[in-house]
């Protein structure tokens, strides 16, 4: 049982850290667009994770006022969260949309596929002139 | 009879592992429809997380909008475009090397933090006292609803103003896309 609780000090911060940054791997590695606003999804949820873990306390219950209960888990990081996830989503929602509209315009959402296209109609363009 | 706190310890670690095996798994899957099933199970799988960390009405949220709408929006965007994704060449080294420069930088910064779940960090002992304060104040027995809707009342109505500018984004982006069909 010690061994657990002393794992615990580090165990929950490290595999935050490594939830976190396998996200903001995926944004830069991966060139497909779509893959890349799913490694964002896992970023952000990683880092609501990061703010929640410090309002946990032990044995305490969720901020929902009883006279049974007298331990809580500190409310002002689940209300920011909060905000933060729908947010979130409205941002997700606009990557979709434009990640929609590259692909129609270009026939294509993989990032240097894109690049190439560009680089080469700026080419001609250059020897038109 | 096991020791409630051992048991919350034990199972924020298995289902962080679980998490992490998932993350594993996205990171490594090639095909998008298989990354966006994984994404929705990383989030039903945080949101289970959050109601063991006492966060009810976030995981209520995680689990509608983390795990719901975004899966959705995910398989429309799929829908509209393709789910194939290119194996193209290897771009691992510079990427890896930024990811690991990040995790240490973090693990440094984070290395004086308060210990998991102890009572006695400053984070429950200063700032407003929203606990005590909720009851007389609003009536509100839920302390997240009275702060968010109350004391924060102004967080959320830009919450909203973002929401909104979102949603004009998403619909000046599509109806210029069917204006174009038509012509």
């Amino acid at each position: 049982m010690n061994l657990i609780t002393g794992l615990m000090a580090d165990a929950t911060n490290i595999a935050t850290i490594f939830l976190m940054v396998a996200g903001l791997y995926v944004v830069i590695a991966r060139g497909n667009m779509v893959k890349k606003l799913v490694g964002l999804s896992l970023f952000q949820s990683s880092v609501y994770l990061l703010y929640l873990l410090p309002g946990k306390i032990l044995g305490g219950s969720a901020p929902i006022l009883d006279p049974k209960l007298t331990v809580y888990a500190n409310p002002l990081p689940h209300v920011l969260i909060l905000t933060a996830i729908v947010v979130g989503i409205g941002t997700l929602a606009l990557g979709l949309t434009l990640v929609v509209r590259i692909k129609e315009a270009y026939g294509t959402f993989e990032e240097d596929e894109i690049i190439a296209r560009d680089g080469a109609k700026a080419g001609e363009q250059g020897d038109v002139a | 009879m096991m020791d409630p706190a051992f048991a919350e310890q034990a199972i924020t670690l298995v289902i962080l592992l679980l998490l992490a095996a998932v993350t594993v798994g996205i990171v490594r899957v090639r095909g998008l429809f298989a990354a966006v099933v994984l994404l929705g199970a990383y989030s039903f799988l945080m949101a289970t997380l959050f109601v063991v960390l006492d966060a009810v009405d976030v995981a209520m949220t995680e689990a509608s909008v983390g795990a719901g709408i975004s899966t959705v929006l995910f398989l429309g965007a799929l829908y509209l475009t393709d789910t194939k994704e290119a194996t193209g060449k290897a771009r691992e080294l510079a990427p890896l090397a930024v990811a690991a420069i990040t995790a240490a930088v973090l693990i440094w910064g984070m290395s004086d933090l308060p210990e998991f779940g102890s009572a006695d960090q400053p984070i429950h002992a200063k700032g407003a006292d929203y606990l005590a304060r909720s009851l007389p104040d609003t009536g509100i027995p839920n302390v997240v609803t009275s702060v968010l809707a109350s004391y924060r009342g102004f967080d959320t109505l830009g919450e909203t103003t973002v929401v909104f500018t979102a949603g004009i984004g998403v619909l000046v982006l599509l109806r210029r896309r069917s204006g174009q069909g038509k012509s």
